[in-house]
């Protein structure tokens, strides 16, 4: 009962992605082509930033803490 | 793209998409007046009646006067296309267009096979015949949801229709008939407005008598041997119909606006032309050779800047003043779903002495409390128009045009236009359909039939709209209006959109770039007294459905007023003499 409802939901979802991006009137290999594209362009925005943010808020974190004085490095100090 | 045929260039492509809607309201309430008419408007409440109101309650008290112009309350609705909506249209034609760029590119070498018309390979020097957006578009968008238009119908178009099943192995290059017919399907697409599209009933019956009498064909012109009394039968009434002095029947609507307008105008003259104006109007006001100015769609502030620019300027260059001017509108825009603003362009027309030509298409039999189109609807004297036109094709289910007007207009239009002197005249069965449809509209038959189809289809009209708006459609147009867009704007919803409908079984038109600006596609319903209230339930319920299914719900109900339209800008006072 629910595993049909999500089914129907999901199915849903990917007629509006169709409808939406104009894969819905694109002959089949084009298709493949088109959601080959946006995959490959979702997957890598998503390795980047899982590569890249960690090392960028840590940075960040070190800058700000470093701008706002001795006090917080020393509780930081401390807690390592 | 549009099954309408209207051509791509009687459009301004880039007209903006302006929050447009205002309201009109009718006698009572507020009766402080700005201008002091001639009198002709004055109603029975004694006081003269105008004032736009600004809609939405906000805007409650908020009233603009015009010198009392209107009898009715004139509401046009044009919602704001979402912004959302919007962006993601323009992406989706992003997408097409890369991918089309791509195809091209792969046809250019020979990847895969062409399958639309090229240059000849001795030809490839010359200019290129196949390389504007035009064809771009037609080889790369429109041939991908081709499906949706030129479906055979094999059946008499009346409210429902049979229609010829058909495949493609080619993805729309190339059709195939499977044989089979798809049987019933609703009709909410033919500009049947009255129902006289009918195979049976009085019409068919007196329309076959005459064609057993008289043949089909008549093989001649109305100057030679193609004058039947069948011919001017037909004139006579429609004079009568229309509360003009005399008539003229063409075989051909188009070629009416085409042919008859270098008739009237020529070089020296100035054509002003409303932007949505029909493809035939368009044609025939190039072809006189005349002067064309665009006003925006039904906007009187625009049309009064340029017949007072071209009064005050004259011809260019010479100054001479303008030999004729003539303001071209339609009735009914076919799109939009618009009524013209007669009453103020009658007033414009009588302040600034310009002709006007009014095309009825869409509203002779559809519009006015007695079927005798925008004239009647707002309740104004025909002698004002100068000239009427207007089709056979659409309420009476016939097929010509006719042109109204004084004697003297006819007279000479009978021996200077094309039409009458080169056409075939109309084939007699035709001319016998549209006398009888139009005695019924006029209860000259005996009985209220005609008189019942008016209002039915009066009824059908608001109620379709009503429902449209309240389920969360975007819908254009005049409340009034029997021609229903309702507003798809995505590409790939173009073609779901009639697939879907179509599979329930109901037959819709939808319309695209370039009979609409590229993000406003449309499907555009033609309601019809022919429409009983249970099929009309039914095919809401559809369009419902259909409408949750591609999440066509749009409306925010956000009518924003107009605000480019200062409307004490213009004063509709005619100049005394
Ligand atoms: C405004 C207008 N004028 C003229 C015509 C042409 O009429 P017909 O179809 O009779 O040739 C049409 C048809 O769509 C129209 O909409």
């Amino acid at each position: 009962m629910d595993v049909k409802y999500i089914k129907d939901y999901l199915s849903w979802l990917y007629y509006q992605y169709l409808l939406i991006t104009c894969s819905y009137v694109l002959e089949p290999w084009e298709k493949s082509i088109f959601n080959t594209l946006l995959l490959t362009a979702i997957a890598m925005v998503i390795y980047s930033s899982y590569v890249f943010i960690p090392i960028h808020v840590r940075l960040a974190m070190e800058f700000f803490s470093g701008i706002c004085g001795g006090q917080h490095e020393s509780t930081i100090a401390l807690m390592s | 793209m549009g099954a309408a045929g209207r051509g791509g260039a009687d459009r301004s492509g880039d007209r903006t998409v302006m929050p447009r809607c205002n309201t009109v309201e009718g006698p009572g309430g507020h009766n402080t007046y700005k201008a002091a008419m001639n009198g002709t408007y004055k109603s029975e409440h004694g006081g003269l009646k105008n004032g736009f109101v600004r809609s939405g309650a906000l805007f409650e008290e908020e009233k603009f006067y015009n010198g009392g112009l209107y009898k009715r309350p004139f509401h046009e609705a044009f919602e704001e296309t979402p912004m959302l909506v919007a962006v993601l249209t323009y992406m989706g034609y992003g997408i097409l267009t890369l991918f089309g760029y791509m195809r091209d590119f792969m046809r250019d070498w020979k990847i895969e096979k062409c399958h639309n018309a090229t240059e000849r390979e001795e030809q490839k020097d010359f200019v290129p015949l196949y390389q504007d957006f035009e064809n771009f578009y037609t080889r790369n968008l429109y041939m991908r949801i081709r499906d949706n238009w030129n479906r055979p119908v094999c059946s008499v178009p009346g409210e429902r229709v049979d229609i010829m099943e058909r495949f493609t192995d080619d993805y729309n290059w190339t059709f195939k008939f499977s044989g089979r017919v798809i049987k019933g399907v609703m009709n909410m697409g033919s500009y049947n407005y009255l129902g006289f599209a009918q195979n049976h009933g009085v019409c068919a019956d007196s329309s076959s008598s005459v064609l057993h009498e008289y043949g089909a064909g008549v093989c001649s012109t109305r100057q030679e041997m193609g004058n039947l009394d069948k011919h001017e039968e037909l004139e006579r009434l429609v004079a009568r119909f229309l509360g003009v002095e005399a008539a003229l029947a063409y075989g051909m609507g188009f070629a009416t606006n085409s042919m008859n307008i270098p008739a009237l105008v020529g070089k020296g003259c100035l054509i002003l032309s409303d932007e949505l104006n029909h493809a035939s109007l368009v044609l025939g006001a190039r072809l006189s050779g005349a002067t064309i100015r665009i006003f925006k769609h039904n906007n009187m502030q625009s049309l009064e800047k340029l017949l007072r620019d071209a009064i005050v300027q004259g011809q260019p260059r010479t100054h001479r003043p303008w030999k004729k001017i003539l303001i071209v509108v339609e009735g009914i825009y076919s799109m939009e779903g618009s009524i013209v603003r007669l009453p103020e362009v009658i007033a414009l027309k009588k302040k600034y002495r310009a002709y006007l030509y009014l095309d009825e298409a869409h509203s002779i039999g559809a519009l006015g409390p007695n079927g005798r189109g925008v004239v009647d609807y707002f309740g104004l004297d025909p002698r004002d128009v100068d000239i009427m036109m207007g089709t056979f094709t659409k309420s009476f289910g016939g097929a010509g045009g006719y042109i109204g007007g004084s004697k003297v207009l006819i007279d000479y239009l009978r021996k200077n236009s094309h039409s009458t002197a080169y056409a075939t005249s109309m084939s007699p069965p035709v001319a016998e359909q549209i006398i009888t449809a139009m005695k019924c509209i006029m209860g000259e038959d005996g009985s209220t039939l005609g008189r019942q189809r008016v209002e039915q289809l009066a009824e059908n009209t608001r109620y379709f709209r009503r429902r449209l708006t309240e389920m969360g459609f975007i819908i254009y147009g005049n409340s009034d209006s029997p021609v229903v867009p309702l507003m798809l704007y995505m590409p790939a919803k173009i073609g779901a959109f009639g697939r879907e409908m179509l599979k329930r079984n109901i037959g819709v038109v939808v319309v695209g770039f370039p009979a609409t600006p590229i993000i406003e596609s449309r499907a555009r319903f033609c309601v019809s007294a022919a429409h009983t209230k249970e099929m009309l339930d039914l095919a809401l319920t559809k369009i419902s459905e259909v409408g949750d299914l591609l999440q066509l719900k749009y409306s925010r109900h956000h009518f924003v007023p107009l605000l480019d339209r200062p409307f004490d800008e213009t004063t509709y006072e005619e100049t005394e003499d």
